[in-house]
């Protein structure tokens, strides 16, 4: 599936949850389905600090494409870290970048990509986005 | 309940226009009031008339407008004068609110009293902005006092902690985070006996009880506008004569002199030395009226009808399985901190918010607080005079249903 695809499915899942409980149950729920971070990187190197949470990211390139994993020690944040991994991981750099992530939006969780919101998710996507610059540089390298 | 408030209290809350908002299609419930309060109809309406009738600049002017709004603008300082009883209008000071109120006493006592090695106390349970303006006078060190884990400070321990190197006592009358207060006279009174003087950061205690800072004895009295129903931006500082006219000016600029050289430069009278550029003598006549909307209901009233909102809220929020209240002294303000379970506090701020109901989420600006319980925040409702039972038991209906979705 192309990351286009992978939005879609999940906008898909969100579409026909009118109440905001059901919403959040539903963010909640991917977060469980989140396996999270290997221990050995749930450290301050790969901490991603906000005001009101925290969130882990750690990447790596095989094959030409880019694998996250990631956690939060909040459900909502955690949920919505289990999706940005759901829908990036196993992409080529290329593809990452260009991505434009329009499914929080079309989810109506774009409040928390708000910088005001302070939980680290911005920053946890320009993080995953550093990562695939960082790995697409290297393969130039080669 | 029979009290003033209770018996007004749709007369009152209709004068808040902005409570009968929705949010997500239900009625707003604001409980987020230590952080800033909503403001009547007459406050808003004050600016607007203000902007409309009576603009023009202060302190300077011959023409009629300039008079007028000077004139304003000097009878807010009287009624602030009257509302926290000090005993002269020069000794209050209009500031931002009351960070600026505390960085202007730590920055012009910092510079006139305070050497390297010099102490200033401070309680464990201040708001970040009575900590850090005293940290950052060079060469200060800045002590806790502690507090037990009811949330009452350890006043018994002041005497110990002060040496003869301590050269000022900062301290809320009321912690926003725990909703504490402080026996701030008691305070105030160990400190003098040394010779050391009390900055009390008032911010959470003027919208709820009755200060005097006259039989209080402060030196210092901090408070901003916005925590009393008034607007942002304008809050005041209470210093007894004696201190401001030995203190330095804070910042230099217009107004706050009394003749300029290069030579040197003389400094204008109290209160216009601390007062450097145009003041905001539109938030300060608003403020007035807010501080006379709050007389006009009286502060006993109020303090007696957020006490029952507190005991309610308080009893309520108990029913809530695993629910643990942060700050249970005696004597408390209208302020609950509390978490329930393990569920982290901006998922339970998040959803409640979903549910129309606003409260805080986070460290409310204390953190050495979070630390003293080993957490990272805390859920936080606050109360005002508007609010209602009924709202609290929306408060508690929307907990309980948060406390479920996360099980």
């Amino acid at each position: 599936m192309t990351i286009a695809e992978k939005e879609a499915e999940i906008v898909s899942e969100f579409e026909f949850l009118t109440d905001w409980l059901d919403k959040y149950e539903l963010i909640i729920d991917k977060g469980n389905q989140n396996p999270g971070i290997d221990p050995q990187y749930k450290t301050d190197q790969y901490l991603i600090e906000g005001c009101q949470s925290k969130v882990w990211v750690q990447a790596e390139y095989r094959d030409g494409k880019v694998y996250y994993q990631g956690e939060s020690n909040t459900e909502i944040v955690g949920g919505m870290v289990s999706m940005l991994i759901d829908v990036l991981s196993g992409e080529t750099p290329d593809d990452i970048l260009a991505a434009e992530l329009g499914f929080i939006d079309q989810i109506g969780l774009k409040e928390h990509l708000s910088p005001t919101r302070s939980n680290g998710l911005v920053a946890m996507v320009k993080q995953m986005r550093l990562y695939a610059m960082v790995f697409k540089e290297k393969s130039n390298e080669l | 309940m029979s009290n003033y408030i209770a018996e007004h209290i749709d007369e009152i809350r209709a004068d808040f226009p902005i409570l009968g908002e929705q949010v997500y299609g239900k009625p707003l419930v604001y409980l987020d009031n230590a952080a800033t309060t909503q403001k009547p109809r007459c406050v808003v309406e004050k600016i607007a008339a203000n902007y409309y009738k009576e603009n023009a600049n202060v302190h300077r002017g011959v023409h009629f407008l300039s008079q007028v709004a000077t004139e304003a603008h000097e009878d807010a300082r009287e009624t602030v004068r009257r509302f926290i009883n000090a005993k002269e209008r020069h000794e209050i000071i209009f500031t931002r609110g009351t960070t600026e109120a505390i960085n202007l006493v730590a920055s012009s006592f910092g510079r006139a009293k305070v050497q390297p090695g010099d102490e200033i106390l401070v309680t464990e349970m201040e708001h970040h902005s009575n900590i850090v303006p005293w940290q950052l006078i060079p060469g200060a060190v800045v002590k806790p006092i502690p507090f037990a884990e009811d949330g009452t400070l350890l006043v018994e321990q002041l005497e110990q902690l002060i040496t003869p190197k301590t050269k000022l006592v900062a301290c809320a009358q009321v912690s926003n985070t725990l909703g504490t207060i402080n026996p701030v006279a008691d305070i105030i009174k160990i400190a003098h006996s040394h010779g050391i003087p009390v900055l009390v950061d008032g911010a959470q205690s003027v919208p709820h009880t009755k200060v005097d800072v006259q039989a209080l004895d402060a030196d210092f009295f901090a408070f901003s506008g916005h925590k009393i129903y008034g607007p942002t931006g304008i809050g005041a500082l209470y210093g007894k004569e004696e201190w401001l006219e030995q203190l330095p000016p804070y910042q230099g600029g217009g107004d706050m002199i009394d003749r300029v050289a290069f030579a040197g430069t003389t400094y204008a009278a109290l209160p216009f030395k601390f007062e450097a550029g145009t003041p905001d003598f539109i938030g300060s006549t608003a403020l007035a009226e807010a501080l006379r909307y709050v007389e006009k209901l009286g502060v006993e009233n109020i303090a007696a009808y957020e006490h029952e909102l507190l005991t309610y809220a308080t009893e309520q929020l108990k029913t809530v399985d695993g629910l643990r209240i942060f700050g249970e002294s005696a004597q408390k303000s209208s302020v609950v901190s509390f978490l329930v379970g393990n569920i982290h506090p901006y998922d339970l701020g998040t959803i409640l918010d979903k549910l129309g109901v606003a409260v805080r989420t986070g460290h409310h600006c204390a953190q050495p607080v979070m630390d003293h319980f080993g957490i990272e925040g805390t859920v936080r409702a606050s109360f005002a005079l508007y609010n209602t039972k009924a709202e609290i038991d929306q408060l508690v209906t929307a907990v309980k249903r948060v406390a479920r979705m996360f099980k």
